[in-house]
């Protein structure tokens, strides 16, 4: 008996439908044993993870602002990941997004600017994450440095220059010494949607990104041209291509969604800028990417169930006394069944069965 | 069996036999229920269009796919191989289309890694030289690979084949990348195998050549034996008929053809080679007339693939004069401009450079149609008008597909060769540059692709055809050039270019008067 994997004529759109529901599933199997292993219940471990989040009204609004952010940058990054440029630094960008909106939050502090400091703040987000993710890009493109290296380097860099201003420059004086910027002024702030409650007007913007994306790659001719540079790389050339271009603009639109992300979490949910911002939106991102199929429906229906991983883990924590880090195992178990079951889109399994004596030469 | 040279004789065993051989994949039937008999002796012809199952066929003899059904006979007694390793230890040895070889090692170290056995380097060495010196494919065992022709190449796998001394070898289109001349080289070699009492499978769709060199050719169509004959005492259209299982029609150029002004001009064009075993083009001059369609013949890899992407503006030059399409100087010109201009441009690879595999066709008809033709505006494709050019190729090119748009690389490689030539001509380009036009295709389509490059030159645009069939240039041509190490040697009219011209000219003897006379004084 042999196990084969046979390529298929055509690529299977069923299997590109499913195989992120079978990822999902054999990642819950894996995680009840893990859960069964720490010595809780997994039927209860998986519900408080996946059905008590879903109960509250709370719950619900704190996963959609946990998605917003990994919405918004797998959107970018599957811009990215369509044309083979391989953005690993969106939480650099995100970083980098955030510090240089609240520049404006800052230096207008106490100051009677008007509305148009928002609106600045998350152009200056944008603008930031944007630059910071083109120097990866341009490295690549004149030097033929790995995108994946650099940018994944540049995220430590735009960590610490964090950690720098908040301890430094930027520190709230009245702040008891943490190291945190002083709250945001209200003009400086992203409103809320619902009185009193946590979703904020960000949320709008992650699906006017989604519908702006889905237009992008379905309508236009540029969606067309990232799609082809992709997946065959001298077809896209002969067609009159160009792919340095190309990785020049993905990582910058991925850049500007990280960062006009980062200064959103900032004005919005945390209100001031601090270390720790995020819980890793930028790395979890790549997971949403592939999870919603380099798809923007499938990525907002994706960032929302990670974002229940977020919040799940959390009440897990709480209920059950199970670590936070329980969630991260989570989220990259996901990712490698995700990545191991696209397999199927363009291979099938066989089962062979065969008698045959194997006759060796004795060469 | 009405033969008269010493073959086989009904008190030997064939060599090898299948019976019954059938391979399945999924439903469809690669090979259905196949007999062949190989016998001692005897240099035997399969033949068969592109999907005919010749491949299958062979792979399962050499042990790389098992049968779904049958069994294969090694002197009489069943066989059943666990690759193809065990199938040289047998004595059966392979030389495939596409070399396997490493072009940064040497000859010698080639061959090393080829083979099976333990014995030393120095002794393989002198084997190496052995062997060849003894069947006259001379090789240097110290070269690396990259210097060498392709004729020379294929001998460095023959020679691996032969130092196992196989009893039985399969040769996979071999003459398709070699110089008439070099043909002739090889069937000498082949007969002298034959003679001692090798067997020999040669694979081809080059009829005239199976006629010539074969003692018995077995002809597959659709995955079925059709008929086990003596090529000999067959015509090449009666051996065309069944391959294909009907007639061919007749390619016909239209009468009243009229040469007009210059379309495609080619003024001193250089250009680097963009990687270290790349071809340098020096000084390649030549204009291509509306009406008039130039082949330009030479053994692959001298420099055909560079002086496509040069005429096609992959690779734009700094000269913008070097290239002139319609009287515009386009050598600075991206591909996209110059397909503004009225250019098209039909590379030989289909899957991966003339059309994206896993994209759709309507897909594919945006990649080049999206400069000129209607399918973008304001930066969003019009759906409608990719699907318009989809069916419109479909219809006048006979492309068959399983449903309406269906994914590229789903399309056989007639099918798919029809459509990227249809997509092409429907724009109706000034000047169309293409190369490999019929390159694995089955005669059928190569018919309607041919046809279809007459008749766009009877419209009036220049048609460039780089080709390594000569019969396909003489077919449809007007003029033919020849390719060698960069260079192009002046265009002669089809009809005083012989198989003998091309040849030396395509194996770098060079036909001008300097080096006659240095001849001469020699």
């Amino acid at each position: 008996m042999q196990f084969v994997l046979e390529k298929r004529t055509e690529r299977s759109n069923t299997i590109a439908l499913v195989s992120p529901l079978i990822a999902i599933g054999l990642t819950i199997v894996t995680m009840s044993i893990l859960f069964a292993i720490l010595g809780k219940n997994p039927v209860a471990a998986l519900g408080v993870y996946f059905i008590d989040p879903l109960t509250d009204s709370y719950s619900l609004q704190e996963i959609a602002v946990k998605a917003t952010p990994l919405v918004m940058i797998a959107v970018g990054l599957s811009l990215c990941y369509l044309a083979n440029a391989w953005n690993i630094g969106a939480e650099g960008q995100f970083l980098i997004g955030a510090v240089a909106g609240s520049w404006i939050a800052v230096k207008t502090q106490g100051t009677d600017a008007g509305y148009w400091v928002l609106p600045a703040m998350l152009a200056a987000g944008a603008a930031a994450g944007a630059l910071y993710a083109l120097i990866p890009a341009i490295c690549k493109t004149r030097f033929g440095a790995s995108e994946i290296l650099t940018s994944l380097m540049l995220v430590y860099v735009a960590d610490l220059f964090l950690d720098y201003l908040v301890r430094g420059p930027w520190r709230d004086p009245a702040g008891f010494n943490f190291p945190t910027t002083a709250e945001f002024d209200p003009v400086a702030t992203v409103p809320v949607l619902i009185a009193g409650g946590r979703l904020h007007l960000g949320a709008i913007i992650a699906l006017i990104v989604v519908a702006a994306a889905s237009v992008l790659l379905g309508r236009t001719i540029k969606g067309f041209e990232i799609r082809v540079v992709g997946a065959a790389p001298r077809a896209a050339r002969f067609g009159g291509f160009n792919s340095d271009q190309l990785i020049l603009l993905t990582f910058a639109i991925s850049g500007a969604l990280a960062g006009l992300a980062g200064i959103i979490e900032v004005a919005g949910p945390v209100g001031h800028l601090q270390p720790g911002i995020s819980p890793g939106y930028g790395f979890t991102a790549i997971i949403v990417a592939f999870l919603g199929r380099l798809n923007p429906i499938g990525i907002l229906i994706a960032g929302l169930f990670l974002a229940l991983t977020f919040i799940g883990g959390e009440q897990a924590q709480i209920a059950m006394k199970i670590p936070l880090d329980v969630t991260k195992v989570f989220q990259g178990l996901l990712l490698f069944y995700v990545l191991a079951c696209d397999s199927l889109i363009l291979y099938r399994f066989r089962l062979i069965f065969a008698s045959r004596q194997v006759s060796r030469g004795t060469g | 069996m009405l033969d008269s040279t010493p073959g086989p004789r009904s008190d030997e065993a064939p060599l090898l036999q299948t019976v019954g051989l059938t391979k399945r994949y999924g439903t469809f039937l690669a090979n259905e229920a196949i007999d062949i008999d190989i016998w001692p002796r005897q240099i035997h012809a399969l033949l068969g269009e592109n999907g005919a199952g010749k491949s299958t066929l062979v792979k399962a003899i050499y042990g790389l796919i098992q049968p779904s059904e049958g069994e294969m006979r090694w002197l009489g007694e069943k066989m059943v191989l666990s690759g193809p390793s065990e199938a040289r230890s047998r004595g059966i040895g392979m030389v495939f289309q596409h070399f396997s070889l490493f072009d940064n090692l040497t000859v010698a170290e080639n061959v090393a890694l080829g083979l099976d056995g333990k014995e030393s380097f120095k002794d393989m060495s002198a084997r190496l030289q052995e062997v060849s010196n003894v069947y006259g494919l001379p090789l240097d065992p110290k070269r690396e690979v990259w210097q060498l022709s392709v004729g020379e190449r294929q001998r460095i796998e023959i020679v691996r084949a032969l130092m196992q001394n196989p009893k039985f070898l399969i040769l996979d289109e071999p003459t398709a990348v070699l110089t008439p001349q070099e043909a002739d080289q090889l069937f000498v070699v082949l007969e002298r195998l034959k003679a001692e009492g090798r067997a020999i499978l040669y694979i081809s769709h080059k009829l005239e050549e199976v006629k010539r060199l074969c003692d018995t050719a077995t002809i597959l169509r659709g995955g079925k034996k059709v008929s086990t004959c003596n090529p000999k005492f067959e015509t090449a259209a009666s051996l065309a008929r069944m391959m294909v299982g009907a007639d061919i029609k007749e390619v016909r150029a239209s009468a009243g053809r009229q040469v007009g002004i210059p379309r495609l001009v080619v003024n001193d064009l250089n250009l680097e080679p963009d990687d270290a075993h790349g071809v340098r083009l020096e000084h390649i001059s030549l204009e291509l007339r509306g009406g008039e369609i130039l082949g330009i013949a030479g053994v692959a890899g001298n420099g055909q693939d560079e002086l496509f992407a040069a005429l096609s503006g992959e690779r734009p030059s700094r000269d913008p004069g070097t290239v002139v399409i319609d009287g515009i100087a386009a050598g600075h010109l991206s591909i996209t401009r110059r397909r503004k201009l009225g250019a098209a441009f039909v590379p030989e690879e289909r899957l991966g450079h003339g059309t994206a595999p896993r994209m759709r066709l309507s897909e594919n008809a945006l990649l080049t149609g999206h400069a000129a033709s209607g399918m973008v505006q304001h930066g969003f494709v019009n759906t409608a008008a990719m699907l318009l050019t989809v069916d419109r190729a479909t219809e006048t090119f006979d492309v068959r597909k399983a449903k309406r748009d269906p994914e590229a690389a789903s399309l056989s490689g007639g099918n798919l060769q029809k459509f990227i030539v249809g997509r092409e001509i429907l724009r109706n380009p000034a000047v169309l540059v293409v190369s490999q036009p019929t390159w694995g295709v089955d005669a059928g389509a190569a018919a309607v692709i041919r046809q279809a490059l007459l008749d766009l030159a009877a419209n009036g645009a220049a048609v460039l055809v780089t080709s390594q069939d000569l019969d396909e240039l003489a077919e449809i041509t007007d003029r033919i050039a020849v390719m060698f190490h960069g260079h192009l040697s002046e265009p002669m009219p089809t009809a005083d270019a012989s198989r003998e011209k091309l040849g030396l000219l395509m194996g770098g003897s060079s036909l001008e008067p300097k080096e006659a006379t240095h001849a001469v004084r020699a």
